[in-house]
């Protein structure tokens, strides 16, 4: 890329199942009020600095609204400036913030908008469920069950037999996995998955599709985010502090089923004998990346390391959030994208790396994911979530996380009780970090980095 | 706004040109959606429509199930990396060169070696869902085809590595890819659900 993308600023609003008490454009202006206040502007003074819009909104059918996004526009008053909608399913956000960096690295803009939403409470759930599958191939997915889940549990179903080897430890690893985030959401107040459960919640919970249990997966949400990036010029004059930026992306076959064979592409920290022994160790583990690995998140992380210096994410990085749909999904995605080489996912969660503070030591994780809750414990409000991650990266980088959490006013406001244990999830000194925004079976992954100015990396890995 | 009588809608292609005949869409009366006091939160916004979609090139798969034959289709561009591969699900074009497949009759592979490479059992469905609960999907493997087929199991419990063989909706076809269903290898054909058989 040509020039240096920074992220000024981001903001959310309040993520619920439903919010029948306000429009979709309320909540983008929810959103972006949060993100003006964030660097003592008012929505005004911020708007006057866009150049191009970004929306990101996965499924116009939701809101039986074509062209939704020229709605949000229009009632951000953002007429006359140029601006598109961004769809990638589940990945949406991300990709829409990818837009938006590309736009302002080519020079075109000086700074851009990312603004996602979706609302999924405005159809029975059997018909969300339905409007979902019709993001898997009309012809040949889409018929069977009308039902997405259903298409994603078989790569579950492959990688817990063959990854997983049907052990209970594995399954109680899983289970962690919603603890974690279930746990951490209870201290966001915008989140509405937040709950104090247990490992055996989790086991006894209703079966979605073996292995896959209720808790096992993410959930349906309301809600908006944005983000406003900007060239370096602009950026220091909207803030002291702005972020630097970068964004890789990868795709593979909407359809599973078309998935061939190749060998593994590997990340700058792999070596090239390091799978050798894969399928010895890992009987079925043959076909790469079959139905268990998820090729466009290792080719937005490779870009994405590639582009700024990241020569090895759990050393490099200090905070992450993932795109958890499913428990089993999250494990996969260590691997994709070498938190974990391909086999071990597991144990990003047994060694307790994945922690806020490690659960074993007492110290803090050496790289703690889904702070905010993730999509299990927060939302995935689909054409927000990608940009919701990103924000809470942001937020710890500039040591922010607990201001914009603890908030008693903003807890009120969102008719939300603080709990009394409440924690800082505050990740202390977090120098970058990386979101990863994901589209169901992985037809669509980005890989976005944030880098504090004061620790940015050149692309050998030097400081 | 009543629905009854109304004529489901039906197609027809002439001169190159669908044409139209019967209902496509049905009127309904929106309705208020109030909160708890009685304050009005919004509206419901019926909607009953008939969509048409369009096969092209892939008709020929969807055509030959109820024939009881399974069309897979093959690259034969010497020039292209993927000379010889056969797909299934069918492609209409090599996704590396864009050359127009050759169609392959690939029932026989598919009666000899079809495996299951992974599965899905689940009770929930979506709105407008016509498989029998639970629903259970298997990943087919194929000897000499480079990809794996989704497609529903209607009888048995799928387990990754068994046996399985095809059939066929050759009765009352719905020419989708619901007229295509897995058993396992030895099932009787009175097993089989109705409409269903193992050759046309």
């Amino acid at each position: 890329m040509s020039k240096p993308v920074y992220m000024v600023t981001g903001g959310m609003s309040k993520f619920g199942r439903a919010q029948p008490d306000k429009r979709t454009e309320e909540l983008c202006i929810d959103a972006l009020t949060e993100s003006a206040h964030f660097i003592d502007m008012s929505p005004a003074e911020l708007k006057k600095y866009i150049h191009t819009a970004y929306y990101g909104h996965f499924a116009d059918h939701f809101g039986d609204q074509l062209l939704g996004e020229s709605v949000i526009h229009d009632r951000l008053g953002l007429d006359p400036l140029g601006n598109i909608g961004v769809k990638t399913g589940g990945a949406t956000g991300g990709s829409t913030i990818w837009e938006a960096y590309k736009t302002v690295a080519s020079g075109y803009s000086d700074c851009t908008l990312a603004m996602g939403w979706e609302r999924m409470d405005e159809v029975p759930t059997d018909e969300g469920n339905h409007l979902i599958s019709s993001a898997a191939d009309k012809d040949w997915e889409t018929p069977l069950g009308h039902i997405y889940t259903g298409y994603y549990a078989v790569m579950a179903q492959r990688y817990w037999k063959v990854f997983g080897k049907e052990e209970d430890s594995f399954r109680r690893t899983m289970a962690e996995i919603a603890v974690k985030n279930r746990g951490y959401g209870r201290m966001n107040p915008h989140a509405h998955g937040g709950k104090d459960i247990s490992v055996e919640d989790v086991i006894n919970s209703p079966v979605v599709a073996y292995p896959l249990r209720a808790y096992d997966c993410c959930l349906m949400s309301v809600g908006a985010a944005c983000v406003l990036l900007a060239d370096e010029r602009t950026a220091y004059k909207m803030c002291d502090d702005p972020l630097r930026i970068d964004v890789g992306a990868g795709s593979h076959t909407l359809r599973v089923a078309c998935r061939r064979n190749m060998e593994i592409p590997l990340l700058p920290h792999e070596t090239k004998d390091q799978y050798n022994d894969l399928a010895d160790r890992f009987p079925g583990s043959e076909r790469y990346p079959g139905f268990s690995g998820f090729l466009a998140a290792r080719m937005a992380s490779y870009y994405a390391y590639n582009m700024t210096g990241i020569h090895d994410p759990t050393e490099d990085l200090d905070v992450v959030e993932l795109h958890d749909a499913f428990t089993i999904s999250d494990i996969q995605t260590y691997e994709d994208i070498g938190i974990r080489p391909y086999g071990d996912g597991r144990t990003y969660v047994e060694s307790g790396d994945c922690y806020h503070t490690n659960p074993h030591t007492g110290e803090p994780g050496k790289l703690p994911a889904n702070l905010s809750g993730g999509l299990i414990g927060n939302m995935h409000a689909v054409g927000a979530t990608g940009i919701m991650q990103v924000v809470e990266v942001g937020q710890h980088l500039w040591n922010r996380w607990r201001e914009m959490h603890a908030d008693e006013e903003k807890w009120a406001r969102f008719g939300r009780t603080k709990p009394k244990d409440w924690k800082d999830l505050q990740v202390k000194g977090a120098k970058r970090g990386l979101a990863i925004s994901h589209a169901g079976v992985g037809s669509h992954v980005t890989a976005t980095i944030l880098q504090h100015p004061d620790h940015v990396l050149d692309r050998r890995g030097s400081q | 706004m009543s629905n009854e009588g109304y004529e489901p809608g039906k197609v027809k292609v002439k001169n190159n040109a669908y044409k139209f005949e019967g209902a496509f869409h049905h009127i309904e009366r929106n309705q208020p959606i109030l909160n708890e006091k009685g304050d009005l939160v919004g509206v419901t916004n019926p909607r009953n429509m008939t969509y048409v979609h369009t096969y092209g090139g892939e008709a020929v798969f969807f055509e030959n199930l109820s024939k009881g034959k399974i069309i897979a289709s093959r690259c034969d561009n010497k020039d292209c990396t993927a000379f010889g591969s056969i797909f299934m699900p069918f492609r209409i074009h090599c996704p590396d060169c864009l050359s127009r497949n050759t169609h392959v009759d690939i029932t026989d592979i598919a009666k000899t070696t079809s495996r299951v490479h992974t599965f899905m059992i689940t009770e929930r469905t979506g709105a407008f869902n016509t498989l029998p609960k639970p629903i259970k999907f298997v990943n087919v493997e194929f000897e000499g085809v480079v990809t794996i087929l989704m497609g529903p199991m209607l009888f048995g419990r799928p387990e990754i590595g068994m046996k399985v063989v095809p059939i066929f909706r050759t009765k009352d076809p719905t020419y989708t890819i619901l007229d295509l269903g897995w058993v396992p290898k030895g099932t009787k054909e009175s097993d089989l659900p109705e409409f269903y058989t193992f050759d046309a």
